[in-house]
């Protein structure tokens, strides 16, 4: 019992105890809310950044708790644990900022953010989990912790919308515990290990393989948004902005993502998986809902569900890398798990100024919007930039690496579905960002006062925008996100 | 030392009933006295193993026996844990509840009664003995359901009373010819002695049947939702929680031993299809339910179907070389995880709607909307009961799923998960279904109209489903008290 033991619950423990602070708080208690928030966010960025100096330096960080029987609770940090970590850790902190200042004023608010840290927690034990049923309690714990948040408002629409996303994403869960349990029956353990453990197996019992692999990874792909199911994301736009941010940056469609690679990487190992036939058919569905989610988008004009649409097809780039086999291609998805969390938070974070500041929620109403809200807009532009993959936003660096690990890996074809998505890409962003800089603004907007907009709003959108264009131009040294995935794909394929 | 966590609710019963004015304090504290000796009794097991007190020291045949085993002891601290809060619970609702004095005198002594019968019956040795408890049990409950006031409790009360009477007389019927064919009623000796023959069979059908009534086994199941939803909160959540469960301990422990010979794995299936259709049809009607208690004693009937899957894993497993250690223990945890999971969760759920029913004035699911902002203790109350009904980690109800799915599996039938993952489902419909409505801001105009409620019931609910929560994280400990004295095969 030391502290690599116990890291990885302090990196747990700070946001469940930072829940269990808030929850009792009155709603009038702004202050003290205010420093619990942001004291809980800094110091789990400490932890994080122990836990990846200790890493370095060659400590192993792993806890082992008894569950049930011959199943542990098991939580480590391997690069790919890391990975995730450090986006969810930074993105809190940003979006805790944008959050307290979007709820100003509004009720239920001890509420929101004791959710809020619940779901922090589940993300941690997520990206730390280190086999499949502590993956799956932490899961099934962001599903339910994120309902409350998604119904914030109270609204009909926001419980319609609570029942859509609870629908799928409890079904999604089923289906992946029916695989999880099936799995513990046939193969007697559920460790994630690198490579997988399942080739003997695969050689003697393939079809109950392919079944389980098709259990599991259809249940995560409800939360990753792989078409057809996908349909709660946009329904879950009525969400608050920053909830948004976090469903589609960070949390919840991440999860999805990450499960599937650590399923084909850690329980199948990606040549297993490949043999099996498995990943051909991911990669076919993957390059489809690029597409599909892009043309979407196309069409809404409302403009968070213009994004939602977006990370639809951005989602399935990261697992388009994945089922590739190559580690450019690996490092190509696992880099856009930290590359889109960035843009998107960014984009989602804009789209809730511009409704805050001037109720502007469609497309068709944000002609000039750029004169008015110049920083906002500029951040929107970022995002928006690298969402279609112009250097040197991080964006271009994910397409770089998916294309020329495809090529690597023979598959040509995904450099074609590369190249339409980014033309789907630029057709849906860049006339929003243009009207918004160079068409006239209407009249009757507000004059504008001193400041464009909250602080607490407008910092967090240009942090974000900024790591953006930091992880595009920086990508080559060390400590950038390619850095970081470069070391995780080290660990998968071997140095 | 073993009797003591029946003699001591029977004695409080009594002082209760004389003692009109000090019941609740007199009330409590002998609940916390019976929760202190029901700890005695499971650590003593926990610590020596399976306890047998032949009482006035007459050995087995002739006199009657007191046991303990691990399930023994796992129920008596369910049943505490349940009471004790539901105690603390009772006495702000029924201090609140005006007009209702002679509901309140009927409570205390009527619910000690029933725990001192229910922790008679996780202790009796022979089937006789088990009768007499039961009787009690039943009886005490039965006054429960009537000490309401309204007209609905009482038709609900008869009604109940019926079906808990002919489910005796079969009980009895059963007993008797067990007496008559073996001479004996001390349940090991009679699992020994039991041969398959046609006055065995007729005594088991006759036992089985009776205790499938009165755990409201589908389709069987026809009094329980107004006898549940027609009482008082705190007696909703006794009978919800631990009737049921009690009627289940005593259908789980005369198969495993008195009838083990003669339990066929057909007689298993047929139970678990029972308790399928129950899983489906008790989830589809609480779905349709627009009373909140209504709906909760309609999950009362679809969980219970959930603790019959447990007979068709446990009967295949017994009949199985090798089978009890593959998934004979993992259903039979998760059966009784299930059950003491279950309890607590129940408890806290009607606990929760009695307090929303008594600070609104009604139960109607579409008038609760909004109430999280002014019950937020008894809103998370609400949802992490929920949680552990659903089977969503990290909860007990997940545990007892998890190891009653791996018993599926391992045992080939997988069939039965297939019914407990679309009953989480459909549990989660009728779950969220409330939530929903609670956290709804569309009609908040109640603020008015909304009566305070002590926070003792608020934290006494919270306090429930917590405990079913912490079963979803600490799950050895409970496991390995269970572990003793497994009734078959197994190391």
């Amino acid at each position: 019992m030391n502290w690599t033991f116990w890291m990885p619950q302090a990196l747990l423990g700070v946001s469940l105890l930072t829940a269990a602070l808030i929850f009792p708080l009155d709603e009038e208690q702004v202050g003290l809310r205010t420093v619990l928030n942001i004291g809980g966010a800094t110091l789990k960025l400490i932890l994080v950044g122990v836990i990846f100096w200790g890493s370095f330096r060659g400590y192993e960080f792993e806890a082992r708790l008894p569950f049930m029987g011959d199943l542990s609770i098991v939580l480590q940090a391997d690069y790919l644990s890391l990975l995730f970590v450090a986006l969810s850790a930074l993105l809190w902190f940003v979006t805790t900022f944008y959050a307290i200042g979007y709820l100003e004023g509004s009720p239920n608010r001890s509420r929101f953010f004791g959710f809020f840290s619940l779901c922090v927690t589940a993300t941690m034990g997520i990206a730390l989990a280190g086999n499949l049923i502590t993956f799956f309690v932490f899961y099934e714990m962001l599903t339910v912790v994120t309902y409350p948040l998604v119904v914030h408002r109270g609204t009909g629409e926001a419980l319609e919308a609570g029942r859509v996303y609870l629908l799928y994403t409890l079904t999604g869960g089923v289906l992946l515990l029916l695989g999880i349990v099936w799995l513990h029956s046939a193969a007697g353990q559920l460790d994630f290990v690198t490579g997988g453990s399942l080739a003997a197996l695969a050689v003697e019992r393939p079809g109950t393989l392919r079944l389980i692999f098709c259990l599991l990874v259809g249940g995560l792909a409800v939360k990753a948004a792989l078409f057809p199911l996908h349909g709660w994301l946009p329904i879950a736009m009525v969400a608050p902005a920053p909830v948004s941010a976090l469903l589609h940056a960070v949390a919840v469609v991440k999860a999805g993502a990450f499960g599937i690679v650590r399923v084909v990487h850690d329980v199948y190992g990606a040549n297993v998986a490949a043999s099996l036939g498995l990943l051909t058919p991911l990669a076919a569905i993957a390059a489809f809902t690029i597409v599909y989610g892009s043309v979407r988008a196309l069409a809404q004009d409302d403009l968070k569900r213009r994004l939602a649409f977006s990370t639809v097809s951005q989602l399935s780039y990261i697992t388009l890398g994945i089922a590739i086999v190559g580690p450019v291609a690996t490092a190509g998805g696992l880099v856009h798990l930290l590359h889109q969390g960035m843009m998107k938070a960014t984009l989602f974070f804009c789209a809730g100024i511009f409704s805050e500041t001037l109720g502007v929620q469609r497309v068709s109403e944000m002609d000039g919007i750029g004169r008015r809200m110049p920083l906002t807009m500029a951040a929107f532009t970022v995002g928006a930039f690298g969402m279609i993959g112009i250097p040197p936003v991080a964006g271009f660096v994910t397409k770089w690496y998916l294309g020329l690990g495809a090529l690597e890996a023979g598959q040509g074809w995904v450099v074609g579905v590369l190249a339409v998505s980014s033309v789907l890409n630029a057709l849906y962003f860049l006339p929003i960002v243009g009207a918004a800089w160079f068409r006239p603004a209407p009249a009757e907007w507000v004059p504008r006062p001193v400041r464009e907009t909250h602080r607490m709003l407008l910092v967090p959108a240009l942090a974000t925008a900024a790591f953006s264009i930091a992880a595009g131009i920086a990508a080559g040294l060390p400590f950038s996100p390619l850095w970081l995935v470069r070391l995780a794909v080290g660990e998968i394929y071997g140095p | 030392m073993i009797l003591t966590p029946i003699l001591l609710p029977l004695i409080g019963a009594f002082l209760t009933f004389i003692t009109r004015r000090s019941a609740p304090l007199i009330g409590t504290a002998t609940a916390a006295l019976t929760a202190a000796s029901s700890i005695g009794v499971a650590w003593t097991v926990g610590r020596r193993g399976f306890l047998s007190y032949p009482l006035g020291d007459w050995a087995a045949p002739v006199g009657i026996a007191l046991r303990a085993d691990g399930l023994s002891a796992v129920m008596l601290l369910t049943s505490a844990s349940v009471v004790l809060p539901v105690c603390v619970y009772a006495v702000g609702y029924f201090r609140k509840q005006a007009g209702e004095a002679h509901a309140a005198a009927g409570f205390w002594p009527l619910a000690l009664l029933l725990w001192g019968g229910l922790n008679g019956l996780f202790l009796s040795g022979d089937v006789f003995n088990l009768y007499v408890v039961l009787e009690l049990m039943t009886l005490a409950a039965v006054a429960l359901v009537a000490i309401g006031s309204e007209e609905s409790g009482l038709a609900a009360a008869m009604r109940y009373l019926l079906a808990a009477f002919l489910a005796s007389m079969f009980y009895l019927l059963g007993v008797a010819l067990l007496y008559g064919a073996y001479g004996t009623l001390d349940m090991a000796m009679l699992g020994a002695r039991l041969v398959p023959e046609p006055a065995a069979y007729l005594a088991a059908a006759l036992i089985a049947g009776a205790l499938a009534l009165k755990t409201a086994l589908f389709p069987l199941h026809f009094w329980l939702p107004r006898a549940h939803a027609a009482a008082p909160a705190p007696v909703s959540a006794l009978l919800s929680s631990l009737v049921v469960t009690g009627s289940f301990y005593l259908f789980l422990r005369l198969w495993t031993s008195v009838f083990a010979p003669i339990a066929s794995v057909s007689a298993g299936q047929l139970l678990g299809i029972l308790g399928s259709t129950a899983i489906v049809w008790g989830s589809l009607q609480a779905l349709r339910q627009q009373h909140l208690k209504v709906m909760i004693a309609y999950s009362t009937v679809a969980q219970v179907g959930y603790l019959f899957l447990l007979f068709p894993l446990v009967t295949s497993a017994m009949a199985t070389a090798g089978g009890a250690d593959a998934w004979g223990v993992s259903a039979w945890n998760g059966g009784v995880y299930h059950a003491i999971s279950h309890a607590l969760a129940k408890a806290a759920m009607f606990l929760a709607a009695g307090t929303i029913v008594q600070a609104l004035g009604s139960d109607r699911i579409v008038g609760i909307s909004g109430i999280a902002r002014q019950l937020p203790v008894t809103t998370y109350a609400f949802g992490i009961a929920g949680m552990t009904l659903i089977g969503l980690p990290p909860s007990g109800g997940f545990v007892a799923k998890w190891l009653l799915l791996s018993a599926a599996f391992a045992s080939g039938q997988w069939w039965w998960a297939i019914v407990m993952l679309l009953g989480g489902i459909l549990t989660a419909g009728y779950v969220f279904l409330v939530l929903g409505q609670e956290l709804s801001q569309a009609g908040s105009d109640h603020d008015v109209e909304m009566k305070p409620v002590p926070r003792s019931m608020e934290y006494a609910a919270f306090a429930l489903a917590f405990a079913a929560l912490v079963l979803g994280l600490r799950v050895t400990e409970p496991l390995e008290l269970l572990r003793i004295g497994f009734p078959f095969g197994g190391s």
